[in-house]
């Protein structure tokens, strides 16, 4: 549990300089705007269709989108906060291990990630309060968010290891995200064998089912191998500083 | 306490340490003397474990600092020598991770910060945010982590650089203070720190070790040489040849026009260095009786400072013929 001190660090950090606040703010008011036109939408247009498939999907598809664009944000300062203001030496040299820091921040984002994802569920409880739904549906979205968001979050780490300039570590980050995103967009272009394999590989494609409310074992599987990638990625990066000559 | 052997370490083309070997014996307050770029803080890094060598083999305490690198981290407290404090963070929950992370147990970890506190005089500011504070204190805030825990060795990479006088004062007595129990490394281009705090001194530059030596043995060779600085008017070359046939001398310079001022026009300055016991009597006998005008002798104190300098300008190949008097140094 070693961990914990830099997970509380990095909290007391995210918390005190506001960045958790205005980040779980913007969260906020674009998830709940785009509730409110998905339900809208609904209100007009769903009444003889299910709620799963002309609610549920939207929002969740649309929360997919707010969720990439808050999270590198997040993570942007990880490494490269610690790097330029040299804190980093003092992680280095404290008695703790390049794991205890990497799953200390990697908590911490995902800490608070999760709480602004909590606080999302005030939406469909309002709704509830209006409109009798199944439960089902929308906890398999929530769940998949939640993947989704870690995977983003260890991705957004590693590439925060890279660099000492936060912006550099931000839209490093939005560039590989959006290229998932994009990955399967033109079938025509790359080919439908090439599109069978990297289809795969796609964070956004296998976010679909979840959206649907259906949860597959084996995206739940990919998701958390994507994020252990990621985290033993930031690992090496970390390590790297022992062969490598930086100064 | 610390031992190092041949270590070199290299940043892609640039050699930063050159197989430099040492020895610390455990409670000696040692001092890194050396310009910038001499490698200083390149050793004092392998030593906290930031960073392994690339070729040789160092030890604190007995421990590899390759191989054991997270028990010599437990033993050691590190300054590095950009101060790196976290700014939005208040004092005492900064030391607070400190302690958590230097696995200080539960019980003792308040007891412990405000130890740290006081011994660093942070408890006015000890709620504040660090980045609010003055360099000063932000100073003593990365010295307090390093005390953290009560480490063995303690590692201050130019601790006392950027403090007022005052401050600088308080620090060095606080690192004399701690140097009385434990295993000290300090490191400084300021000389008079040295003298102050140091029990030895190793001089280094471009990464190679010049001098080691413990402060008294330093003092005696500094006495063991004299100097002496002449200005005479007469001819430059007959002055010189006079001066090097006295008895027990061993170097005659020449002292540098610039260094000297404008009124010294047709007169001739050396610096005479000589062994054993004053000779200004009979340097001024055998100058008068030539009939040469004898403008000025003194006695000249070699201190820590033209050491340093002869020595690093010795190995930057700089140093043949230049000689610095004293009284330029003090000025500047």
């Amino acid at each position: 549990m070693k961990f914990m001190c830099v997970f509380k660090k990095e909290l007391r950090l995210y918390f005190g300089s506001f960045i958790a606040y205005s980040l779980m703010t913007a969260f906020l008011i674009l998830t709940g705007y785009f509730f409110y036109t998905d339900m809208v939408f609904f209100d007009l247009f769903g009444d003889f269709m299910d709620i799963t498939s002309s609610l549920w999907t939207y929002y969740f598809l649309d929360l997919r989108f707010v969720t990439m664009l808050i999270l590198p944000l997040l993570t942007m300062r990880l490494f490269a906060e610690e790097k330029k203001l040299g804190t980093i030496e003092l992680l280095w040299t404290y008695p703790l291990k390049d794991p205890h820091i990497i799953l200390g921040k990697f908590f911490a984002c995902c800490f608070i990630f999760f709480l602004m994802v909590f606080l999302t569920l005030a939406y469909p409880l309002l709704l509830s309060t209006v409109h009798q739904f199944d439960w089902g549906p929308p906890l398999a979205g929530y769940v998949g968010t939640l993947l989704l968001g870690a995977t983003f979050i260890a991705c957004g780490m590693f590439i925060s290891s890279l660099t000492e300039n936060q912006v550099v570590s931000a839209m490093s980050t939005y560039g590989l995200l959006v290229f998932f995103w994009f990955l399967t967009w033109n079938e025509e272009a790359i080919g439908t064998q090439v599109i069978g394999v990297v289809s795969q590989f796609s964070l956004f494609d296998r976010f679909q089912d979840f959206a649907k409310g259906v949860i597959n074992s084996k995206d739940i599987v990919f998701f958390l191998l994507m994020t252990l990638f990621f985290l033993y990625l930031t690992l090496q990066s970390l390590e790297s500083r022992k062969w490598r000559g930086i100064r | 306490m610390i031992t190092v052997e041949n270590v070199t370490k290299r940043f892609g083309p640039l050699l930063a340490v050159d197989q430099i070997s040492f020895h610390v014996p455990r409670g000696e307050v040692v001092g890194f003397l050396g310009p910038n770029g001499a490698g200083k803080s390149t050793t004092m890094r392998i030593l906290a474990g930031f960073f392994p060598p690339t070729s040789g083999h160092a030890t604190v305490g007995g421990l590899d600092v390759v191989t054991q690198t997270h028990r010599v981290k437990q033993m050691v407290g590190y300054f590095p020598e950009r101060v790196s404090v976290y700014p939005d963070l208040p004092v005492r929950s900064f030391l607070d991770f400190v302690a958590e992370a230097k696995d200080v147990p539960r019980r003792e970890r308040k007891q412990e910060i405000a130890r740290v506190i006081e011994a660093c005089g942070l408890d006015k500011v000890s709620d504040r945010i660090i980045g609010h504070l003055s360099k000063g204190y932000r100073q003593r805030v990365g010295i307090a982590q390093a005390l953290v825990h009560k480490p063995e060795v303690l590692i201050l990479d130019e601790p006392t650089i950027g403090l007022d006088p005052e401050q600088v004062v308080e620090i060095r007595r606080l690192i004399r203070d701690l140097g009385a129990d434990r295993t000290v490394i300090i490191s400084t281009h300021i000389l008079s720190e040295v003298s102050t705090v140091c029990d030895r001194v190793i001089i280094i530059n471009g990464g190679r070790i010049l001098a080691s030596e413990s402060l008294t043995e330093l003092r005696a060779q500094l006495q063991r040489t004299r100097r002496l600085q002449v200005e005479v008017e007469g001819p430059e070359s007959a002055i010189r040849g006079l001066l090097e046939q006295m008895p027990r001398v061993e170097t005659v310079r020449s002292l540098e026009l610039g260094v000297r001022g404008p009124e010294s026009n047709g007169s001739a300055a050396f610096i005479v260095e000589y062994t054993g016991e004053d000779i200004r009597k009979e340097v001024s006998r055998a100058l008068l009786q030539q009939g040469w005008g004898l403008l000025e002798i003194r006695a000249l104190e070699l201190t820590l400072e033209d050491m340093y300098l002869q020595l690093v300008q010795q190995s930057n190949g700089t140093g043949a013929g230049v000689y610095l008097a004293p009284a330029t140094l003090v000025a500047e």
